[in-house]
């Protein structure tokens, strides 16, 4: 199971990435190969404020379909739009080419109470 | 205790993902649904499907037996022939859908998983005299190659002359060494065959099959990529598309529905639905925008609730929703737009005129 060190998490199977004060969100490789095949991901608009904890869109899956959560609170300044015609995109690279969205952050300590590699490690056993 | 079949430690070995399935440990996926189900609509894919239900049914009086519990007209049947058929309850509602294979001596039906020991006690149930009643499910190995270089793979493999085997016709012969039934049958709507085989052979045929196939990229398919494969094809699942609560006129399943071969259980429930007419149809459809129908979504026409689906997927060929569901007679015309209710939203469907691929 790939879980980068350099990222942090959240129980609902997100990652987020921290630069400047830009938040990258995107699901887990455990999040992608649970749910299998993806076939759509409903994402915001830029410019959508979104709360931490709170859903910022769905995705579907062959077996199920899921709420997205967001890591943080902040103003949604980019979507990956490529998602769109290649959903599949997030189960082949989960953690590059198949980001989400990015987050201005509003309140940096947001991210810093996020787990860590290790404790998500810990989280999925 | 969870069931295995003789090809689990293999599953193991390719990582399939397994989830329990009528009560055994069954792979939904090896890879990827979509890419299964597409190299099983582009060349040829293997699945085990062996939880699938075998009995047997022997004796004089074995076609009288048949011809009673199910709908379809088995005296129709020559040797070396089976037909798609279906077990009704006296009210009409089905009991299982089915394959009647007919042997020189014997009847052998071939029922769904989740249903084989209901189906089981109801033939013993309406047992006449004059017929013995096997349930041999626990000793047989079930493989269905499918996919349009099905039949070049397994007739390297064999003496049998495959392409002389028409389309729901079987022979017993040898295939990798090992005798077995070959049946030109499936689940997808591709061409391809259905082997049975005995468990102690399963791992060998299984090998032999996939070297064979080699050269077409032939690649194991999961339970997930049957689902898909055979919705496109608006081919009904049992505990779906089919139930105790629901008829074989109303499913579509007229063409199975042999009224006048004589009696058989649920005939006289099934005449007055004939000259009443059905009430309402299992209708296909497709969804005009983005969207994922799922089994249990509501579909609504000019504003009320009209159905439920059934069965849905995204079609990894149309790249599109689809599914099917029952919706009242007058609304099931092909050209008809419902809506189907997901997540709350209403996306607009046209019933289509099956198959969808």
């Amino acid at each position: 199971m790939n879980i980068p060190a350099d990222l942090k998490y959240t129980k609902e199977h997100e990652w987020a990435k921290l630069d400047g004060d830009l938040v990258t969100v995107g699901i887990t490789d455990y999040a992608q190969g649970e749910l299998g095949d993806v076939v759509f991901v409903e994402l915001p608009s830029e410019g959508d404020e979104v709360g931490q904890d709170e859903t910022f869109g769905t995705i579907e899956a062959v077996k199920a379909v899921s709420d997205l959560y967001s890591p943080v609170s902040g103003e949604v300044v980019e979507v990956n739009s490529l998602l769109e015609d290649t959903p599949e995109t997030v189960n082949k690279d989960p953690y590059g080419e198949g980001w989400m969205i990015k987050i201005r952050l509003s309140d940096p300590a947001q991210f810093d109470g996020l787990m860590d590699a290790a404790a998500y490690q810990e989280l999925i056993g | 205790m969870i069931k295995k079949t003789a090809l689990n430690n293999i599953h193991h070995k390719l990582n399939a993902k397994m989830v329990e399935f009528a009560g055994y440990e069954m792979p939904i996926q090896y890879h990827s649904i979509r890419e299964e189900h597409k190299r099983v609509r582009e060349t040829v894919g293997v699945f085990d499907v062996s939880h699938m239900g075998e009995i047997e049914v022997r004796g004089p009086k074995a076609l009288n037996m048949v011809q009673k519990v199910t709908i379809n007209d088995a005296a129709a049947l020559e040797i070396g022939q089976e037909q798609y058929s279906a077990m009704c309850y006296a009210d009409g509602g089905i009991v299982d859908d089915l394959l009647v294979y007919r042997f020189s001596d014997y009847y052998l039906l071939v029922v769904n998983a989740a249903n084989k020991d209901k189906d089981f006690d109801w033939i013993m149930q309406n047992k006449i005299d004059g017929c013995e009643i096997t349930d041999t499910s626990d000793a047989v190995t079930q493989l269905a190659v499918q996919g349009k270089k099905a039949e070049a793979t397994l007739q390297k493999l064999t003496e049998a002359d495959l392409a002389a085997i028409k389309y729901y016709r079987f022979v017993e012969d040898e295939l990798a060494g090992v005798h077995m039934l070959i049946s030109r049958t499936g689940y997808t709507g591709e061409p391809g065959f259905e082997l049975y085989f005995q468990n102690e052979n399963a791992e060998k045929i299984w090998n032999a099959v996939f070297d064979a196939g080699a050269e077409f990229d032939i690649e194991p398919i999961g339970l997930g990529a049957r689902d898909s494969l055979r919705l496109e094809k608006k081919m009904c699942l049992y505990g779906n598309d089919i139930d105790q609560t629901t008829n074989p006129l109303e499913a579509g399943l007229g063409w199975i529905t042999k009224l006048d071969k004589g009696d058989f259980i649920g005939r006289e429930a099934l005449l007055k639905v004939k000259e009443q007419g059905v009430t309402r149809r299992l209708a296909a459809f497709v969804l005009q925008e983005t969207g994922f129908p799922r089994h249990g979504y509501e579909i609504y026409y000019e504003g009320r609730k009209v159905g439920e689906v059934t069965s849905g997927t995204v079609s990894p060929i149309l790249e599109k929703g689809i599914g099917m569901g029952y919706v009242p007679k007058d609304i099931s015309k092909i050209g008809t737009i419902i809506q189907i209710k997901v997540r709350n939203k209403l996306i607009p469907a046209e019933i289509i005129k099956p198959p969808f691929v």
